[in-house]
């Protein structure tokens, strides 16, 4: 997920270019007070007009408590926008809150139920509510970590192992996996240290996030190399995908690869492994048996 | 000295014999920071001469007072590749009478050597000479003060002219050997102040391009070499100078690393990344006809398989045994490209000249493999186009076209789209890729030309391609 | 009506200036007038009638801006100039 400022028409033209999975177009920190009714001008005529293929398109909006927040939840789900970023999450009922909105706002245009719904985690209350965020609405799509806010509500500092996050991450993964949706980590913002961004991506991995927000295309490659699947592990996704339409040919409800039983998780980690190589364009939907 | 050729600038010119009508010749060397063509045309100027025509290799920015020169009478023809600047500015708006002949630079090697393009004074800038006319690029005394490293576009002049004035700010003893411009082409010696300003000729340090674009640009360009079929042990390659180019070297650099691969040479403009390749033992030999920084004049200056070449021995068409018939794979960028793979590379999309044929037709004519590099956008400049503003380089050269939205390859070149394809590269149409970017920045508005010709282009081979009208 | 302004003079973008006038006056500079002049003069004026504008002096200096751009450039000056939002309070 590609960070975006939202008053630079310059770079919100051409972003998808660099094929990143999302792209976020932002209103609210990038965007200076004075600025934020020209923002969502933009963005709203970008949406509508530019072709950004089959990139996810998230806009982050202003909070609902501000003054922009209702214009903005306006401006992009009458744009088509696909997923609603709500900044500094706390609590389930901001969401259902937000939801309302957004309903309203379809029922106008009839085109209910069109936009999802991703929140920010910014403060400790944030990550102490996660699950009750995750599942507080259909329309939640995933939840992600904003660290800046999140270590300064903390009463700490961001450090090169991220320590002051770790329980943070592992919450929101927790509770992202519990309500059945995705999870994304923060942003890494020096961009003259690939190899310690390399590790924070492999060490988010690890935990089980689905993806990395990130400020520049440069990020993007190494996001990728971390995420994509290996061809040993495409391989052996393969043989299991094998496995499931053997099985299911032959009416069984049990699936084995190589007369091994294999069970449920590994069915579901060959179906993740496939969807991701097929997304990171290392095979194609053709290639997939 | 016996036989000293020393002079000053004015009776030099009395010497040769040159008169109204006449051919003078210059080279671009010394780039942005080149003071010799606007030194020797104020004193022809001066000196009272009219109707001279001005072939120069190329001419820049810094070639603005020529304007006040044309106005005058003084200069009525130029023969040129490349313009820049307000003279290009002036030139577009019809300035001039005749119309510029704009050759690349081995179309205009072989048209000096075979006579169609006749010089009479060829005024030749040098870092450095001695008394009897041995002049050089590099540096061969500490009071070097314009050094620029291969004379490659001069030798043509040194050895063809009629007459050969050599300009220079450092006099060294005889024997400045060994020299590209020799001795015994030169008529007169003439000492001056500067020929260039050093801050202006070469360009410092490169960095590396941070643009996004650029990166993605130059990995994509790389992935096509290396999956090109031509990307083995012995292969040779030449790039440009743009961000994009710079950068295919460092990702070319990696593979060849990481798969044990050495280029025999890289030809042509040389930079510092190709030093660095080369002194790494990743290339064998640079041929080079210009050093484009410090680093490659440095090291034309002090490495015995760091070579200069002729325009000649470069890139002539005429000239079975040029270093182009030996080149594998060229790396080029573009304004324009067609959906016929015809490349602009000398007209903005503004009808205004505004680049240099360069070695860009022949290259892409006599390389195996010719790739250009270039965006489908500039802002809403849009680059790949249904049919270019000017023809410079002919579809039939060019082999693959990256840009950002996709790979196009040269219908011709089937094999090459085969391997590309196999390699998970992502091969488009060029159509396509016209229509994308009609799809993201509208139609332009046909451009509002006259009908006066300000520029003829010519071909490699000495025919006509196409026409420059006013704007 | 007031004067605003709404844009920058960063490439790709446009900066307009609307104030006061009589009929659309539409004054553009442009990087890409050749080319596309006539049809960013076409996008501001379309814009300006959609938002039932039909009195105003239009100042734009264009940066290469898609046309997406420049309407929501106008509106946004439009909206600053008039105070009246095109969206809900």
């Amino acid at each position: 997920m590609m960070f975006v400022p939202g008053n630079n028409p310059g770079m919100m033209a051409d972003a998808h270019i660099y094929g990143p999975d999302s792209i976020m177009l932002d209103l609210e920190d990038s965007v200076t007070i004075t600025e934020k009714d020209a923002a969502r001008l933009l963005v709203y005529n970008a949406l509508r007009s530019i072709d950004y293929g089959t990139t996810e398109m998230v806009v982050r909006i202003n909070p609902l408590s501000t003054p922009y927040g209702k214009k903005d939840v306006e401006a992009v789900v009458k744009a088509g926008v696909d997923v609603i970023r709500m900044p500094k999450t706390e609590t389930a009922d901001e969401v259902r809150e937000l939801e309302a909105e957004i309903l309203r706002v379809e029922k106008e245009i009839g085109a209910e139920g069109r936009t999802q719904i991703m929140a920010a985690i910014e403060s400790a209350l944030g990550v102490v509510n996660a699950f009750q965020i995750a599942s507080a609405s259909k329309r939640m799509m995933g939840i992600a970590l904003g660290a800046e806010d999140y270590s300064a509500n903390l009463k700490t500092n961001r450090t090169p192992g991220g320590a002051e996050l770790l329980l943070a991450r592992e919450t929101i993964v927790v509770a992202a996996r519990a309500a059945g949706i995705a999870c994304f980590d923060t942003v890494y913002s020096n961009l003259d240290d690939m190899d310690s961004f390399r590790k924070e991506v492999e060490l988010i991995k690890t935990l089980g996030f689905d993806g990395k927000s990130i400020i520049n295309p440069r990020q993007i490659e190494v996001v990728n190399s971390v995420f994509v699947p290996t061809e040993k592990e495409i391989n052996k996704a393969r043989a299991v995908i094998a496995g499931i339409r053997e099985a299911k040919a032959k009416g069984s409800g049990v699936i084995s690869v190589n007369g091994k039983m294999v069970d449920r998780p590994v069915v579901l980690r060959a179906e993740r492994t496939i969807a991701l190589a097929v997304a990171a364009g290392v095979i194609s939907e053709e290639q997939v048996l | 000295m016996r036989n000293s050729k020393l002079t000053s600038l004015e009776e030099a010119i009395r010497r040769s014999g040159l008169k109204n009508g006449g051919t003078i010749s210059f080279h671009h060397h010394f780039r942005g920071g080149d003071k010799v063509v606007n030194m020797v045309v104020d004193c022809l100027a001066h000196m009272g001469f009219k109707d001279l025509h001005l072939a120069a290799s190329s001419l820049s920015d810094v070639h603005e007072p020529l304007i006040e020169h044309i106005k005058n009478g003084v200069i009525t023809r130029i023969s040129t590749s490349g313009l820049r600047g307000a003279l290009a500015d002036a030139v577009s708006h019809g300035l001039m009478e005749q119309p510029v002949v704009f050759r690349s630079h081995g179309g205009r090697g072989s048209a000096i050597a075979s006579g169609e393009l006749k010089i009479d004074v060829a005024f030749l800038g040098a870092s450095a000479a001695d008394e009897l006319g041995n002049a050089c690029g590099v540096p061969r005394s500490e009071n070097a003060k314009s050094i620029c490293g291969s004379l490659g576009y001069a030798l043509p002049d040194a050895r063809y002219a009629s007459h050969v004035i050599v300009l220079t700010d450092d006099l060294v003893p005889y024997p400045n050997l060994p020299a590209g411009i020799r001795g015994a082409d030169v008529e007169s010696v003439v000492v001056v102040e500067s020929v260039g300003d050093s801050s202006k000729i070469s360009a410092g340090a490169i960095r590396d391009s941070k643009n996004p674009r650029d990166i993605l640009l130059a990995k994509q360009a790389a992935k096509v070499v290396i999956n090109s079929g031509l990307f083995k042990d012995g292969f040779s390659i030449q790039t440009g100078t743009g961000g994009a180019s710079l950068a295919v070297v460092k990702y070319i650099r990696e593979e060849m690393v990481s798969r044990g691969i050495k280029a025999s040479f890289a030809l042509g403009g040389i930079t510092a990344h190709m030093v660095k390749l080369h002194e790494e033992g990743l290339i064998g030999r640079l041929i080079d006809v210009q050093s484009f920084d410090k680093v490659a004049a440095q090291s034309i200056a002090s490495d015995p398989s760091h070579v200069e070449v002729s325009a000649v021995e470069y890139a002539s068409g005429q000239h079975t045994g040029s270093a182009t018939h030996a080149l594998d794979i060229v790396i080029l960028s573009a304004l324009e490209v067609d959906t016929s793979f015809n490349v602009n590379v000398l007209v903005g999309s503004d009808g205004i000249i505004r680049g240099a044929i360069g070695g860009h037709q022949d290259t892409a004519a006599d390389s195996a493999l010719s790739i250009i590099v270039c965006p489908l956008l500039r802002g809403r400049i849009p680059c790949v186009v249904p049919k270019v503003t000017t023809l410079i380089t002919p579809g039939s050269s060019v082999d693959v076209v990256v840009t950002e939205y996709g790979v196009a390859v040269n219908p011709a070149r089937p094999e090459i789209r085969e391997r590309l394809v196999a390699a998970g590269i992502k091969v488009v149409e060029i159509d396509e890729l016209a229509a994308k970017a009609t799809a993201i920045i509208g139609t332009p508005d046909p451009l509002p030309f006259g009908d006066k010709v300000v520029g003829v282009v010519m071909n490699r081979d000495g025919s006509v391609l196409d026409k420059i009208y006013n704007i | 009506m007031n004067k605003a302004i709404a844009g920058t003079l960063e490439s790709g973008d446009i900066m307009v200036t609307i104030g006061p006038g009589e009929g659309l006056q539409v004054n553009l500079q442009s990087s890409v007038e050749a080319q596309f002049g006539r049809q960013i003069r076409e996008v501001i004026t379309r814009t300006l009638e959609d938002l039932g504008i039909k009195d105003a002096q239009v100042d734009a200096i264009d940066k290469g801006a898609l046309d997406c751009t420049i309407r929501a450039r106008v509106t946004a000056a439009a909206v600053r100039a008039t105070g009246k939002d095109v969206w809900k309070d």
